[in-house]
């Protein structure tokens, strides 16, 4: 019986640490960015290589995952100081800042190595997707700069190029164009937090667009980024050369999405705002499912 | 007035309806019932994710008044267009013109009747049109007996719509409470039987 109680210990040690690090790969945002690259993969339309596709969602999804463990470890100081993610393990001191690089760096090499041995063009975009993420987004410029942003949506756009660099063998118009409509899309997620949570951002110490720019001129980057990100996947969706069905679809959509960006600019208000953003959010699943067939 | 997730799950439903009707349901048709099918189930779409989004609320907006005509209008309006091929110009005509003639009575402040008047007949013709013509063609057997149920689509979408304007007139025919209510229950009927009609029909 003594023998067996180490095993009886360990079980739930480790549901425990797999319990305190869930949370800091943000699994929605991950899982979307996942989306991405299989949309981009499938998008290419070409026989798919199942091998290739599996080791994709694995290698893609723990380079993601790792680079926003490693953000967490490096904005430990910035969470702890807003109402908004003080409770993450890392900000409320539930997990050690050495113990997130660690976990950061193991998960972020498996995921780029794999990567690199599936394709290396797909693995030297993963990689750049995962540098500009925790090195020039958040290590160099988002202390310092409101346009950090433009960086972090390089960074997101790069799961999309990545998943269509793997099917075509490489980076071409489409997958530029895919990964432009990723780009424009993430500042209206991040524009409308900093928005709507100007305050702690302020605290934080952290410049926002709201904060240098002021609130009229942010909602006028959301609603044009929102439009130009419509824009831009509608013609990677031409190009693709989707069906006419999957046309209107594209068009109905963005007509809902530019009213509602028209709506933010000339009756602004926070709920128009976060309106945008969530059927934005949506657009861009739904975009990601029709680029697909 | 809270959204349930009853409601949501309703409202998804209804707006994938409306994206299978926009994607593949009409592409047999000629341009112009395409596009006046793809606004309709176009603007069912939108409303469906927007009342998703932002709830109940999204229907006390000015502007609600003006869109809940466009569906009627573009429905009509495509069935004419297929079904009714001398009526075409007079009905499109008579299309631009109400759903003018709605936006000028929404948008300029009057103490008459006239917006009133002008949403119900605009609702009206296009309502009758919708749950008559479809019937009619049905028994004439030009279409199979369940393109009838565009009809019946028909007559919903028209009392949802005169309920829903008068709610915003300021002349209710019922509570407002009793239209949130079964507002996304009616809304995925409407939809369902117009999409079976036109598939099956």
């Amino acid at each position: 019986m003594q023998a067996q109680s180490p095993i009886v210990k360990t079980k739930p040690l480790i549901a425990k640490k797999f319990a305190l690090y869930l949370p800091l790969i943000k699994s929605l945002q991950t899982s979307l960015l996942l989306l991405t690259g299989v949309a981009g993969y499938l998008s290419a339309h070409t026989k798919v290589n199942w091998l290739d596709f599996w080791q994709m969602i694995p290698s893609l999804f723990l380079a993601i995952a790792g680079s926003t463990i490693l953000n967490m470890w490096w904005d430990q100081d910035i969470d702890a100081k807003m109402k908004r993610t003080h409770k993450r393990p890392t900000s409320a001191g539930q997990v050690t800042r050495e113990e997130v690089l660690n976990l950061g760096i193991a998960v972020s090499v498996i995921g780029i190595g794999w990567a690199l041995l599936v394709n290396w063009l797909y693995g030297i975009v993963v990689f750049a997707g995962l540098f500009f993420d925790v090195v020039v987004y958040s290590m160099w410029l988002k202390r310092r700069t409101c346009w950090s942003i433009v960086w972090g949506g390089i960074s997101g756009a790069m799961p999309i190029l990545a998943g269509r660099v793997l099917a075509v063998g490489q980076i071409d118009a489409i997958g530029l164009l895919l990964a432009s409509a990723i780009l424009f899309w993430i500042p209206t997620h991040t524009l409308t937090f900093s928005l709507k949570f100007s305050e702690d951002y302020s605290n934080a110490g952290v410049p926002t667009f709201p904060s240098t720019y002021g609130e009229a001129a942010t909602r006028f980057a959301i609603a044009f980024s929102s439009v130009v990100a419509a824009l831009t996947m509608g013609l990677a969706a031409v190009w693709i050369g989707v069906t006419a069905g999957v046309l209107r679809l594209f068009i109905v959509l963005s007509a809902g999405l530019f009213f509602l960006a028209a709506t933010t600019v000339f009756r602004p208000s926070d709920r128009v705002n976060f309106s945008l953003f969530k059927y934005a959010s949506m657009y861009m699943l739904f975009a990601m499912l029709l680029i697909i067939p | 007035m809270k959204i349930s997730s009853l409601n949501r799950i309703l409202l998804f439903l209804t707006g994938f309806l409306a994206a299978y009707q926009i994607a593949i349901g009409i592409d047999s048709m000629d341009s112009t019932s395409i596009t006046a099918y793809t606004i309709a189930f176009g603007v069912i779409l939108v409303a469906g994710l927007l009342l998703i989004i932002l709830g109940f609320e999204v229907l006390d907006l000015p502007i609600v008044v003006i869109i809940s005509t466009i569906i009627p209008l573009t429905i009509s309006l495509g069935l004419v267009w297929q079904h009714l091929a001398s009526f075409r110009t007079v009905y499109l005509a008579f299309t631009i013109v109400s759903f003018l003639a709605v936006i000028l009575t929404r948008s300029i402040p009057m103490q008459n009747n006239l917006p009133v008047i002008v949403i119900a007949i605009t609702h009206g013709v296009a309502g009758l049109t919708i749950f008559l013509l479809p019937i009619i063609v049905t028994f004439q057997g030009q279409m199979k007996l369940p393109f009838a149920l565009v009809g019946i689509g028909g007559a919903l979408i028209g009392i949802e719509g005169l309920l829903l304007s008068y709610l915003k007139t300021g002349k209710p025919i019922v509570s407002r409470d009793t239209v949130m209510k079964n507002f996304p229950i009616m809304f995925l009927l409407t939809t369902a039987l117009f999409v079976a009609g036109f598939n099956f029909g």
